[in-house]
């Protein structure tokens, strides 16, 4: 089916569910052609292991425009793999030379048990948003848009943050397991807007405390999240929700 | 032509701008003490569901969201890029909710309801104050106001945006807003979890059956109300801009027990997307509309034209659209921007290397935004290069994301060639039929956003997606649905062991032990892939009779060859990839029957449902108002046998014409 020259070595990552032990098995794949994306190459693997009668190889995706943040494959040691500012799912196999090896794990993490083989758990950063991530307004509550004027810097800055898509590459790219990108990424965007403004306090420490409880690790100012982030969400989300934190901290009128 | 008696749309009496107004102050309300024992199930978390599920939860409704991804930030309403439009007027360019309603219905090729389509332009401006409300972080000017540009089939700049990426903006809000509740304990979340059937019991909703994906256990849920906010069937072709798990499961099934399937022959074919590389494609991918506000469309005047882009010269350069459509030149509709694109390509015009593909080009504006900038910073006589470095930064501010997109997936630099852009399936118009309240033909079932047929007619107009998706779920529903529920105020929760739900759980097991023995020697994928065909070249940009008939054979024999010879591996008590597609492309091979067939009865051409036997002598499509102004809602009778009901569409406030964009 495939029309490719492109022949290639496989490590990947099994595991049943997240209470039994996983392995790496080794696959070979051939005639891989170079304008497939990394996800294109898996299904022509699985398409293969079907014919086999074996059991495919189970991983998230599913926008496969590197906007929904569902794939999550760690390849050669990089979440989303080599390449700078893209998803698995954006990354195409000219990265890549005939005859490589490529090592294919899942997102590292305690606080992303794995389901099976490569696709992982995170639904903590569902409950770390529900802890905080929003502002509080019901449906039909709202003002005329123009009502409150925003510089444009500053909401391009929040749009910058905005972008996150929640995959988890910072997580699993820190040594430690933090989380500080992603949930910064949330503070930063709605601190910066005068509408997030109101809850700005409760909402960074309501947020650290359930991405603590989470099982997420410290940050350490490593920066792996930052270089690893398929959209280049930046550190200084992290500086500006510590920021955030220690005033809160600090002023917060509740004991 | 009359109604049929089965199909009433409850479309409120009184002149047309006070429709919604007086209905909305008049239907029933429940109080906030009945709301508190009175549950719904949402299914799907686009921008229809999230916005319905965090509005009803706000209301005091028990909610349940159900989301076959593993968050329901996933869902594909996140890729929408380009825009959603409302009637603000910001721009003083004489904007108004008539001209958006105007707009909305000439865009559908006259096939839309007026009532529907005015409430949506009533409720557009809504929207946009709710997002901002939530911290959605639209562009802006330097004056701190919000920004606009132009979309397809409009000459007022209308669409609101955020870089390209305005639909993961807009779902991050109403999932945002959707998780405030799940953390107040007002929403129950079930993600990773896929409807499997709707539990119908004396004629009503009363539930679903859910496969909890990671487990493969079968799940029963009562509602007094079930919500079907599962987006569009566009993956039926296989290859299109759907995220890869899009599907028609929840809508096809509830098909089955009784609502009514509206327009299914309606599919848009969006103009700018990346060609089609090889056969190992699994998805294609979008180039938003906006990019035609600036990017000019064209290919060499001469066939087979070998050279570069860049070596022919502009007078052997045919900008077809602007040559065919003066009035609004590339920003035509996409249903006639695509025609255009496979006209060209038909006739020997193509470019690339499969010759399939059309040029977008961004050369004259850059140099056009470059003088600007020169201009603006003094600078004289600036150089060729100087004026496209100037250039190239302000496209990057508009399009960057969508430049790099492009540029990963092609391996071609947008900023140095004009991109290769050819049509690709995008979005489904038809769905579940529905009255105004947005109910279908089942009581107590609803369909929202794309997966309703109700507000686009035969062809959506670009930012208009998203428009409706919000408008079902935070303005409409929340006040329809009481309609229905306050006559619900006494029904206890019906306990899971009431056999219906007992029968339709035993139904879906046995489904899925049926596609897990049969282990033939195809895999899914296989079979995905040969509906996809059959669909793109018979039911797909232009339809002909004979072509139809023949897909319908030939769905019937690939219905039964999968049945007969699919592979599905693995077991149903696991986390199973397999057998979910397997299950989504069942429903799907039966679907595209019914599509082929509501192509075929169509005898006219109107927006996305181009009949080859019904055009004008330029190639226009040539409706039949006489015997088609209807909606064509089916009704399931068994398999393969489908009756048609129609509802006559009457348009009382706009002169039904000809529609031109010349």
């Amino acid at each position: 089916m495939s029309h490719g020259n492109m022949n290639l070595t496989l490590k990947v990552w099994k595991q049943k569910n997240k209470d039994t032990k996983g392995s790496f098995e080794t696959y070979s794949v051939k005639g891989i052609s170079p304008d497939m994306s990394f996800l294109e190459m898996f299904d022509v693997l699985n398409e293969q292991l079907i014919t086999e009668s074996k059991e495919p190889i189970a991983f998230d995706h599913d926008c496969r425009e590197g906007i929904c943040g569902m794939c999550s494959m760690y390849i050669n040691g990089r979440p989303h793999g080599p390449k700078q500012g893209v998803t698995t799912c954006q990354l195409h196999m000219r990265s890549f030379k005939d005859g490589d090896t490529i090592v294919v794990e899942p997102w590292r993490g305690a606080a992303f048990p794995v389901i099976k083989d490569l696709a992982v758990d995170r639904s903590s950063f569902d409950r770390i948003i529900a802890a905080g991530g929003f502002v509080s307004v019901n449906t039909g509550n709202a003002k005329d848009a123009n009502n409150i004027l925003i510089p444009k810097d500053d909401a391009d800055t929040a749009f910058d943050a905005a972008a996150c898509i929640g995959c988890g590459a910072c997580v699993a790219a820190c040594k430690n397991s933090s989380a500080m990108l992603f949930v910064s990424a949330k503070v930063s965007q709605l601190s910066l807007l005068p509408q997030g403004k109101i809850e700005k306090q409760d909402r960074v420490l309501n947020m650290v405390k359930q991405m603590d409880d989470e099982g997420f690790g410290n940050c350490t100012n490593t920066g792996a999240c930052e270089a690893e982030c398929p959209k280049s969400i930046s550190l200084e989300n992290i500086a500006r929700m510590n920021r955030e934190y220690l005033g809160a901290s600090l002023f917060q009128n509740k004991v | 032509m009359a109604t049929s008696s089965k199909l009433n749309a409850k479309i409120p009496e009184g002149i047309l701008e006070d429709k919604w107004t007086k209905y909305r102050s008049t239907v029933h309300l429940v109080n906030p003490a009945n709301k508190r024992s009175l549950e719904i199930l949402v299914i799907g978390s686009g921008l229809a569901g999230s916005s319905a599920a965090a509005s009803l939860a706000e209301m005091g409704y028990k909610v349940k969201v159900f989301c076959f991804q593993d968050s329901p930030r996933r869902a594909h309403s996140i890729a929408a890029q380009g825009g959603v439009n409302a009637a603000k007027n910001y721009q003083n360019d004489g904007d108004s909710v008539y001209r958006l309603f105007y707009d909305t219905i000439k865009g559908g090729d006259y096939r839309a309801r007026e009532a529907n389509v005015h409430r949506l332009a009533e409720v557009s401006g809504n929207i946009i104050d709710q997002c901002v409300a939530q911290g959605v972080p639209f562009a802006r000017e330097y004056g701190g106001m919000l920004s606009n540009r132009s979309f397809g089939g409009t000459q007022v700049q209308r669409t609101f945006y955020a870089a390209g990426q305005t639909g993961q903006q807009l779902l991050l809000g109403a999932y945002s807003a959707l998780q405030r509740q799940v953390g107040m304990g007002a929403v129950q979340l079930l993600a990773r979890h896929e409807m499997m059937d709707v539990v119908t019991i004396d004629g009503k909703a009363r539930g679903i059956i859910a496969r909890d994906l990671v487990t493969g256990k079968l799940e029963r849920h009562f509602g007094h109300a079930v919500l079907l906010c599962t987006g569009g069937y566009g993956n039926v072709f296989y290859l299109s801009t759907n995220a890869m798990g899009c599907n028609v499961t929840a809508a096809w099934k509830a098909h089955k027990k009784g609502a009514f399937f509206g327009n299914p022959c309606y599919t848009q074919i969006h103009p700018t997307c990346i060609p089609v590389s090889g056969d190992h494609q699994s998805k294609l991918t979008l180039m938003s509309e906006s990019l035609r506000n600036d990017g000019r469309i064209w290919v060499p005047k001469q066939k087979d034209d070998n050279r570069k882009a860049k070596d022919i010269p502009e007078e052997e350069r045919d900008y077809y659209l602007e040559r065919r459509y003066p009035a609004f030149g590339n920003l035509v509709p996409r249903d006639v921007a695509s025609r255009a694109a496979k006209e060209r390509c038909d006739a020997g015009y193509g470019v690339g290397a499969s010759k399939m593909a059309v040029y977008l080009d961004f050369a004259a504006n850059t140099e056009r935004y470059g003088k600007i900038e020169a201009t603006k910073h003094n600078l004289h006589n600036p150089s060729k290069e100087e004026i496209m470095r100037l250039g190239k930064e302000v496209v990057k501010e508009k399009y960057g994301n969508l430049f790099d997109m492009y540029k990963q997936i092609t391996d071609e630099d947008p900023y140095e060639m004009p991109m290769r852009i050819y049509p690709a399936v995008h979005y489904t118009m038809g769905g579940l039929w529905v009255d105004y309240n947005l109910m279908t033909t089942v009581e107590g079932l609803y369909a929202l956003g794309e997966a309703n047929f109700s507000d686009h007619g035969a062809n959506r107009l670009g930012a208009s997606a998203l428009m409706q998706g919000l408008a079902d779920g935070y303005f409409v529903i929340p006040y329809t649905i009481g309609d229905y529920l306050s006559e619900e105020i006494r029904t206890k929760a019906i306990p899971t062991d009431h056999p219906a739900f007992v029968e339709a759980e035993a139904k879906t097991q046995a489904l899925i032990n049926q596609l897990l023995s049969i282990k033939g020697t195809k895999s899914v994928d296989h079979f995905h892939k040969r509906l996809g065909k059959i669909m793109w070249e018979k039911c797909g940009m232009a339809r002909n009779a004979e072509g139809l008939k023949q897909a319908i054979e030939e769905i019937k024999a690939l219905r039964a060859e999968f049945w007969k010879d699919v592979r599905v591996t693995g077991a149903a008590n696991e986390f199973n990839t397999e057998l979910e597609k397997a299950a989504r492309v069942a429903d799907f091979i039966e679907l595209g029957e019914l599509m082929c067939i509501d192509a075929l009865n169509r005898n006219e051409s109107c927006g996305g449902h181009f009949r080859e036997e019904f055009q004008t002598e330029e190639g226009e499509a040539m409706r039949d108002d006489e015997n088609y102004a209807y909606v064509a809602a089916w009704e399931f009778k068994s398999e393969g046998n489908f009756e048609l009901h129609k509802e006559e569409l009457k348009y009382e406030n706009i002169k039904i014409a000809a529609r031109s964009y010349k």
